[in-house]
C-alpha cells in the first residue's frame, strides 16, 4: 500500500504579467534567480530539505521551460520509485474539459493524484517565492495545534501590510479574522500563500465548493472552512520571504544577494538550494577585468568590468564592457565596449558591440508604467540587439531587433520594442 | 557497444609529493571543478561505453566518494554500469594488486563475465579528449593483436622519461617500447590507454599469473613486443598526465589559455563531472581578479592574479594570490600572500601569512589549523 504522511502541491501555472517580457514564454517559477537558480528551486529545494518527497507541480501557463527544467525531479532528488515530482497539467475528462480556473480548483481536479498517495496533509506551495523554509516544523506545528488548516504568515511592515491578504490571531495563533487587501490593515501579519491542510478537510471542502468559478483558496476555501468553524491556525515564520512578483522586487531581491552578509544567504552549508545545473566547467576572469560587489555563475566568461551585478551560467561578457547594478542571465552573450546600467537581461540574448543600455534621462514607459518602471531596462529572452544602438530607461526589449527598429540608433526612454521574432 | 571500459586508477606517485597523502591521483582535483578520473570517464561515456570497471588501490577514499554515484556519467544504467573493484582476499588470492596486469587478473571474472569482444584500458590520471571508437576502428583495420595510444611529445613539454617511450616503423607497429627509460630515444611516449580483443586479454592474462608476472606494461607489452602485432595509434591532439606535482600544476594553468578551455569547455563532447550544488562565485567589494579561473561557492574578497581556484574558496581582504593554485574547500585568512603553491584542499590559512615557492619550484601548502577558531 502506498502511504505517505505529507505531500506538496505545487502552484506553478500563473503567467507573472507583472515581470512584463520577462515571462512572455516562460511561466513566473521558470524565470531565472540569483545566478544559477529558478524561482521554482526554492520551493522544490524546500520540499526535499523538508522531507517532503512527493510534489505535484501544476503547470498551465507555458510550461515548456518548467517542464524541461523539472524532468523527472533529478535536481532534487526527486525521482523516487513511490512519489518524487510529477508535472500536472490541465487535462480533457469524459464530459468537461478546463483550464484551470483557480488556485483552488486546480488542487481540485487533481484530486486523484493527492488521493494515490493516501496522504493525511496535503501542502499547498506556490512557485513564485524566494525562502527557505523547514515544512516539517510548520507541520509539527499543526499537529500540535490540532488545527485543521494551518497558514504560514510572515510580519510586513504596517504600511505595506494593505497589499496582502491578512489575518487577526488570538494569543494561541488561532486565527479570528481574514482581511484580504484591508485598506486599513488591523494586524500585519500577512499569508504567505502557504497552507497545511487536513487531507479529509481539503477533500471535502474542495468537493462542496467545486462549481465555484474560479475557486481560490483566499477567496473561496478558506473562509468556507472558517465559517463553518474548522480550527485554521497561524504559523509564524521569521526568516527571509521575498515575493518577486514585480520588475523593481525581482531587481531588488537579487541586488540583495551582493551585500556582504546577505539575509538570504545561499552560502550556507545548511539548506541547499538545488538547481539543474547544464554548466559545470568554472568561470574565467580575464586580464583586463575589473568585478567588485557580484555573484558569478559557472562557465561565465568576463573580460570587461561589472559591478554590484548578478550574472547567470555560461555568460561572456566582452571587452572594455562596463556593467553596473544589472541581473544578466544564463547563456546571454555581450559584446565589447557595451555600457548596461540597471539591467535585466534574459537568457540567450546576444548584444552586439558598442550598446549603451540605461543611458539618457528616465521618462515613465509609455504602455505599461506601472510594470517598467525604476530606471530599469528589461530585455526578454532570445532578445537580439544591434551593434551601436543606445537605449534608454524604463524601456522594455524584446524579439530580434535590427537597426531599422531603432530610429537614429536610439531607443528613448520609456519606450517598448516588441518584435515577433523567428520563434514567437 | 564493442568494448567494456578498464580505467586503472589505483596508482600513487611520490612525484605529487605532499598532494599524494590524501589520494590517488585520479582523484586530484583539475580545471577548477574536475577531478582527474572525470576526463577518462567521460570519454568512455561519451565513446558510447557502457560498463566501466575502475581498479583502485591506493588510498581510493576520495576516488569513491567521488564515484559514489555513476549518474553524472550516465553509467547507472539497465545495460551497463559503472563498477569499482579494490583488492579483496578471496580464497585464491590474498594480495595487493601486484601490478596492472594483476590487478586485471585478479577481477578476471568481470571480463569472463562481459559479452563485448573489446576491451578499452585507459589510466585515470591523462587530461585529454579521445573518442575510443576511432582507436577501436584503426585496431580492426590494422588488424592489430593490442593498439596502444601514443602522443608525441615537443622537447620541453614535459620529462619524457617518466613515460613508456617507442619507437615505431613506418606502418605504425612498434618496434622498441622502453619503460622510463634513462634517455628517452624518441619523443613519442605511450598514455596508458590500449585496445585489444577481450579473450586475446583473458588468454595473456591467465599465462601472465602462472608465470607470475604482474605488470602489464613490462610483462605484455614489452615481452610481447615481436610476437604479437603491437600497433601505436597517434593522438594528435591536447593531452597531458598530471602525475607530478609540476605537471600538475602545469596542467591546471593551461586552462587560464582561451584555447585550452573552449576545447574542453565549449566544444563537443562535454566533460562530465559530479554536481555540487554550490551558489555562484561571489566577488565582493575589493576583490581584483585577473587571468584566473573560479569555481562556484567561492568567496572573494582579495587579489587573485593568474591562478586556478577550485570550488568553495574563502579569499580573505586584502589577499594576495599570485600563481597559484587553491584546491577545494580552503579558507584563506586575512592579509595573507600566497606565489608560486599549490594549497591542499581543506585547508585553513591564519591571517597574514606568507607561502612563496621560490626559485621556480612549486610549494605545496599543508596547513591544518582549526577554521571556526579564527
Amino acid at each position: 500500500m502506498i502511504k505517505k504522511e505529507m505531500i506538496a502541491m505545487l502552484l506553478a501555472g500563473g503567467q507573472g504579467s507583472r515581470l512584463g517580457v520577462l515571462t512572455s514564454k516562460l511561466a513566473k517559477p521558470a524565470v531565472a534567480f540569483g545566478g544559477k537558480y529558478k524561482i521554482i528551486d526554492f520551493p522544490l529545494s524546500n520540499c526535499i530539505n523538508s522531507g517532503v518527497d512527493t510534489v505535484g507541480v501544476l503547470t498551465q501557463y507555458q510550461p515548456l521551460r518548467l517542464n524541461q527544467h523539472i524532468g523527472i525531479g533529478i535536481p532534487w532528488d526527486l525521482d523516487r520509485n513511490v512519489g518524487g515530482v510529477t508535472v500536472l497539467p490541465p487535462y480533457e475528462k469524459s464530459d468537461t474539459s478546463e483550464w484551470y480556473s483557480g488556485t483552488a480548483n486546480a488542487i481540485y481536479q487533481n484530486l486523484e493524484f493527492m488521493e494515490y498517495y493516501n496522504p493525511d496533509y496535503v501542502l499547498i506551495l506556490s512557485g513564485d517565492h524566494i525562502y527557505k523554509m523547514d515544512y516539517e516544523i510548520m507541520l509539527d506545528y499543526h499537529k500540535q495545534q490540532n488545527a485543521k488548516i494551518t497558514i504560514a504568515t510572515i510580519e510586513v511592515p504596517m504600511e505595506e501590510a494593505s497589499r496582502f491578504g491578512v489575518v487577526i490571531t488570538d494569543d494561541e495563533g488561532k486565527i479570528l479574522e481574514f482581511e484580504e487587501k484591508p485598506e486599513h490593515p488591523r494586524s500585519n501579519k500577512a499569508s504567505m500563500g502557504i497552507y497545511i491542510f487536513d487531507w479529509k478537510v481539503l477533500k471535502e471542502s474542495l468537493t462542496t465548493l467545486s462549481e465555484q468559478p474560479g475557486c481560490d483558496f483566499g477567496k473561496h476555501i478558506i473562509p468556507y472552512c472558517h465559517e463553518r468553524g474548522d480550527k485554521i491556525c497561524a504559523y509564524e515564520y521569521q526568516g527571509y520571504w521575498k515575493d518577486v512578483g514585480t520588475l523593481a522586487s525581482y531587481w531588488e531581491a537579487n541586488m540583495e544577494l551582493i551585500s556582504i552578509i546577505p539575509e538570504f544567504n545561499l552560502y550556507e552549508e545548511f539548506w541547499r538550494i538545488y538547481t539543474k545545473s547544464d554548466t559545470l566547467p568554472p568561470q574565467y576572469i580575464s586580464d583586463n577585468s575589473k568585478i567588485s560587489g557580484c555573484i558569478i555563475g559557472e562557465g561565465t566568461e568576463i573580460y570587461g568590468e561589472v559591478y554590484n551585478s548578478v550574472i547567470g551560467s555560461g555568460v561572456t561578457v566582452g571587452e572594455n564592457t562596463v556593467i553596473r547594478d544589472s541581473i544578466i542571465m544564463n547563456n546571454t552573450e555581450i559584446g565589447d565596449n557595451v555600457e548596461i546600467n540597471k539591467g535585466i537581461i534574459a537568457e540567450h540574448v546576444k548584444i552586439g558591440n558598442d550598446v549603451k543600455m540605461g543611458v539618457f534621462e528616465e521618462a515613465p514607459n509609455t504602455v505599461a508604467p506601472h510594470i517598467y518602471s525604476y530606471g530599469l531596462v528589461t530585455v526578454g529572452e532570445q532578445t537580439l540587439i544591434p551593434e551601436g544602438v543606445k537605449i534608454g530607461k524604463n524601456v522594455a526589449i524584446k524579439g530580434e531587433t535590427t537597426l531599422e527598429d531603432y530610429e537614429d540608433g536610439i531607443l528613448k526612454s520609456g519606450e517598448t520594442l516588441i518584435k515577433a521574432g523567428d520563434l514567437s | 557497444m564493442r568494448a567494456v571500459g578498464i580505467i586503472l586508477a589505483g596508482g600513487n606517485n611520490k612525484k605529487m609529493r605532499e598532494l599524494s597523502a590524501k589520494r590517488a591521483i585520479s582523484a586530484m582535483p583539475m580545471a577548477g571543478s574536475f577531478r582527474a578520473i572525470d576526463f577518462t570517464l567521460s570519454n568512455m561515456t561519451n565513446s558510447h561505453v557502457q560498463r566501466v570497471a575502475v581498479f583502485t588501490q591506493y588510498n581510493s577514499r576520495s576516488l569513491h566518494e567521488h564515484l559514489s554515484s555513476s549518474k553524472w556519467w550516465d553509467f547507472g544504467r539497465k545495460q551497463g554500469g559503472l563498477y569499482t573493484f579494490t583488492p579483496t582476499l578471496s580464497s585464491d588470492s590474498s594480495t595487493w594488486y601486484q601490478g596492472t596486469a594483476d590487478a586485471l587478473n585478479q577481477n578476471i571474472e568481470f571480463l569472463k563475465r562481459s559479452h563485448e569482444p573489446y576491451v578499452i584500458i585507459a589510466t585515470g590520471d591523462g587530461v585529454y579528449k579521445l573518442d575510443y571508437n576511432k582507436v577501436l576502428e584503426y585496431h580492426i583495420a590494422k588488424g592489430a593483436d593490442i593498439t596502444v595510444v601514443c602522443k608525441e611529445l615537443a622537447e620541453d613539454e614535459d620529462d619524457i622519461t617518466r613515460f613508456g617511450v617507442v619507437k615505431c616503423d613506418d606502418e605504425g607497429r612498434i618496434t622498441e617500447f622502453e619503460e622510463k627509460p634513462l634517455v628517452a630515444e624518441s619523443n613519442m611516449v605511450s598514455i596508458g590507454v590500449y585496445v585489444m580483443r577481450r579473450r586475446h586479454l583473458i588468454e595473456i592474462l591467465e599465462r601472465c599469473a602462472k608465470e607470475d608476472r604482474h605488470d602489464f606494461v613490462k610483462d605484455v607489452l614489452i615481452r610481447y613486443k615481436n610476437v604479437k602485432k603491437i600497433m601505436a595509434y597517434k593522438l594528435e591532439s591536447y593531452w597531458r598526465n598530471i602525475s607530478t606535482a609540476e605537471s600538475y600544476y602545469k596542467t591546471n594553468m593551461d586552462f587560464l589559455n582561451k584555447k585550452t578551455r573552449d576545447y574542453f569547455f565549449k566544444e563537443y563532447p562535454e566533460v562530465y563531472t559530479k554536481v555540487d550544488d554550490l551558489p555562484p562565485a561571489k566577488y565582493n567589494a575589493g576583490s581584483a581578479v585577473k587571468n584566473s579561473i573560479v569555481s562556484s561557492g567561492c568567496i572573494i574578497n582579495g587579489a587573485v592574479e593568474n591562478s586556478v581556484l577550485f570550488r568553495d574558496v574563502y579569499v580573505g581582504n586584502n589577499c594576495t594570490i599570485k600563481n597559484s593554485i587553491i584546491l577545494n574547500d580552503v579558507y584563506i585568512g586575512d592579509d595573507s600572500y600566497i606565489e608560486n603553491c599549490i594549497v591542499e584542499s581543506r585547508d585553513t590559512l591564519r591571517p597574514g601569512t606568507t607561502y612563496k615557492g621560490e626559485d621556480g619550484e612549486i610549494k605545496i601548502v599543508v596547513e591544518k589549523n582549526v577554521r571556526y577558531l579564527l
